[in-house]
């Protein structure tokens, strides 16, 4: 039992640095620019088809990794300067249906591209095999997607806290209109912090394609498990951001591994056997609701602090 | 404005009454999944329908499918959309007012399509979708099926997991009717072992290491898993990391195939599954449909691709069996029943609903010749009516 335990938080926090992988980009782009990106999924997805891509290629993974992300960073920007940049002054109605536009385009043009078929994507087994821990066996490439979770995070902690880019950016999520007026390029800045959080949705993508199915819409529950992170967490906040990844990894992680067992207790077996379930796919949900009832604003609001 | 409108479709009726579309003509309407998640199914489907039809003369609108000029229409429901599949259902009997409906990969849609399908005397045939009203309770004499019962292929893995003497096991679906339902099929056959624990998950899950440090903590002798299309993709690359295949036996259904096989490579080596088509089944119907199947579109077939390659001459056999006559289709669908359905699966009987009868193969996956994992089957595992034909009402058998 006690393994189990330990395991579970292990997979909990695991899951949620993968989370802020995916969610940081998001948060940046939806609380400093003000736009809903729901095309931020199909960022993730485009860096998992190029990783696969190179790899069918060159049979590297390393290879896949270092050129997935320049790519998506590329893409981002080319996406912001074509279309997105027109989206800011609408409403978010408008960024929604605009960028939604952008999933179907992306699933589409990857089906046109590469086929149905889920692309080959495959890890080295050096990096990728059960690894013996505390008694028990871990796949050893979930460790190097903790510690790439955290570099990420600490990087973007050092840049936002201690460059003139970060302070930009702080200034951006709090008073946009203030920072154009002091005669910053915010155009220019909106641009990169679109691209960077392209280039950190591809990175997820190209981390994670390989344990999972590389295929068209694989973006889509990303995205919504993204969302659900940056509301709980606050919009534009990367600390947020952080810690909620952090929070919903572990809820969703321990509710299915003991929600039902914590209903067997009290509960009937076959009333157990269907809500368990049911409630731990809930769980994160009701946990937003809750946040958003007590804390509409998030736990870490960029806005105020 | 409404008056011309109907001026002119008054004018256009009389005009088609006057030029006279050919007094016979086929028309079938094909539902499939072009988009979402099922299109990597929905290729499948499509590619042996296609070939299916070629192999009976047909190759365009007007050519002739079982002597008769037939007309397809094609419909996409977006990946098991019930509503959307509706809405193209609808358009193909009231609009194309088609003779039979085909196709279908997901059990909500064709329990949704049933319903106008049969009320409009049209004809059914499911080459994918079998669930168990369908073969229960709500069976009809319009329906045929060219594929398999919902249950089938976890009931036949109950029967390996018993034949394997495994004692404990764990069973893992996506929490949803059918996960329950192959979940229900294998226990109703499993003996002498048992169900330690049932875990579902998300429909469209794609980490399933939470359920793996489970799987580890109750160590069974086996799990079960039916995870399709990208799940299983997922699941069996996690798998195979996990450390857990070493102790324990894994047993799947729709996981491991031809659509899914390329996105899991090496990892699906060592898994069993049971089927209802066997790749190395040795028939020259099935050899043939292999080879021309890899020669048009360049990958092995699946048993997707099997089943609707199956159902233009199943069409065929009925239009023909009838004299072309197309004001009855229920004659039409007990025509195709009688005798049963000669498939690169071997010569199959149909039972009284509508479901065949039809042998399940124990399948393993090996590494092949050219290094890449390949689906080899193994010795058949059983062959009997389904569990639910029963309650399918006297009246409505054929």
């Amino acid at each position: 039992m006690g393994q189990l335990i330990f395991e579970t938080v292990l997979n909990g926090v695991q899951f949620g640095v993968f989370l802020f992988l995916i969610s940081a980009g998001l948060t940046l782009v939806f609380g400093i620019m003000n736009m809903v990106n729901l095309a931020h999924g199909s960022l993730f997805m485009m860096g998992a088809y190029i990783g696969s891509y190179v790899f069918q290629q060159t049979g590297s993974f390393a290879l896949a990794v270092v050129i997935a992300i320049p790519f998506s960073l590329l893409l981002g920007i080319l996406l912001e300067f074509l279309a997105l940049r027109t989206l800011y002054a609408r409403d978010h109605l408008d960024q929604v249906l605009a960028t939604f536009g952008f999933i179907l385009f992306f699933n589409q043009l990857v089906l046109r591209v590469f086929g149905a078929t889920s692309q080959e994507f495959r890890l080295p087994d050096a990096i990728n095999f059960p690894m013996p821990l505390f008694g028990f066996t871990y796949p050893s490439y979930r460790l190097i997607v903790i510690v790439v979770g955290l570099a990420v995070g600490a990087g973007l902690y050092l840049v936002i806290a201690k460059t003139r880019m970060g302070m930009l950016i702080r200034a951006g999520a709090s008073n946009r209109a203030m920072v154009g007026a002091l005669g910053v390029n915010i155009r220019m800045l909106f641009t990169l912090i679109f691209g960077i959080g392209a280039a950190l949705a591809g990175l997820a993508g190209v981390m994670i394609g390989p344990i999972e199915s590389v295929e068209s819409g694989m973006g889509e529950n990303k995205l919504i498990l993204a969302f659900v992170v940056i509301v709980i967490g606050g919009i534009g906040s990367i600390r947020g951001a952080f810690i909620a990844s952090i929070i919903v990894g572990l809820v969703e992680v321990i509710g299915r591994v003991f929600m039902k067992d914590i209903l067997r207790t009290f509960l009937p077996e076959e009333f157990a056997q269907t809500a368990g379930p049911a409630l731990a796919s809930m769980s994160i949900y009701i946990l937003m609701a809750a946040v958003l009832y007590f804390r509409p604003q998030g736990l870490f609001p960029a806005r105020t602090g | 404005m409404l008056k011309y409108g109907l001026a002119a479709m008054a004018a256009a009726a009389a005009l088609a009454a006057a030029t006279g579309a050919p007094a016979q003509e086929l028309r079938i309407g094909f539902i499939n999944s072009d988009s979402g998640p099922g299109a990597l199914i929905g290729k499948h489907l499509r590619n042996g329908w296609t070939l299916g039809l070629e192999h009976q003369g047909w190759k365009q609108d007007g050519d002739k499918l079982g002597g008769v000029p037939t007309r397809i229409v094609y419909g996409d429901d977006q990946s098991a959309k019930v509503d959307i599949g509706l809405k193209e259902a609808d358009k193909m009997i009231k609009q194309d007012k088609v003779h039979i409906v085909a196709g279908i990969i997901w059990s909500n849609v064709i329990m949704a399509v049933s319903k106008p399908v049969f009320e409009s005397k049209v004809m059914l045939l499911s080459t994918n979708a079998g669930p168990s009203p369908l073969a229960g309770e709500m069976c009809n004499p319009l329906f045929v099926s060219s594929s398999f019962m919902n249950d089938g292929n976890a009931e036949a893995t109950g029967e390996m997991a018993t034949k394997d003497k495994i004692q404990t096991v764990v069973a893992m679906a996506p929490n949803y009717q059918a996960g329950k339902d192959n979940v229900a099929g294998f226990q109703r056959t499993f003996k002498g072992g048992k169900v330690v624990e049932t875990i579902l998950f998300k429909v469209n899950e794609s980490d399933y290491q939470a359920d793996l440090a489970k799987v580890r903590a109750l160590k069974p002798q086996a799990v079960f898993i039916f995870a399709p299309g990208a799940m299983g993709v997922a699941f069996m690359k996690q798998w195979a990391t996990s450390g857990l295949s070493k102790d324990v036996k894994l047993y799947s259904i729709y996981t491991i195939d031809g659509v899914t096989l390329p996105g899991i490579g090496e990892a699906a080596i060592g898994a069993t599954e049971a089927g209802h088509w066997n790749p190395n089944l040795d028939n020259p119907k099935n050899k043939a449909f292999i080879k021309d199947y890899v020669a048009k579109f360049g990958h092995m077939p699946s048993y997707f691709a099997v089943q609707s390659y199956d159902a233009p001459a199943l069409i065929a056999k009925g239009v023909q069996a009838t004299g072309g006559k197309l004001d009855d289709m229920a004659a039409v669908a007990k025509a195709i029943r009688k005798g049963g359905m000669d498939s690169p699966r071997g010569q199959i009987k149909y039972n009284v609903n509508g479901m065949l009868i039809q042998p399940y193969w124990r399948l393993n996956v090996i590494k092949g010749a050219d290094g890449k994992p390949e689906i080899r089957g193994a010795e058949q595992i059983m062959m009997r009516p389904d569990s639910f034909w029963e309650k399918c009402p006297a009246n409505m058998r054929i």
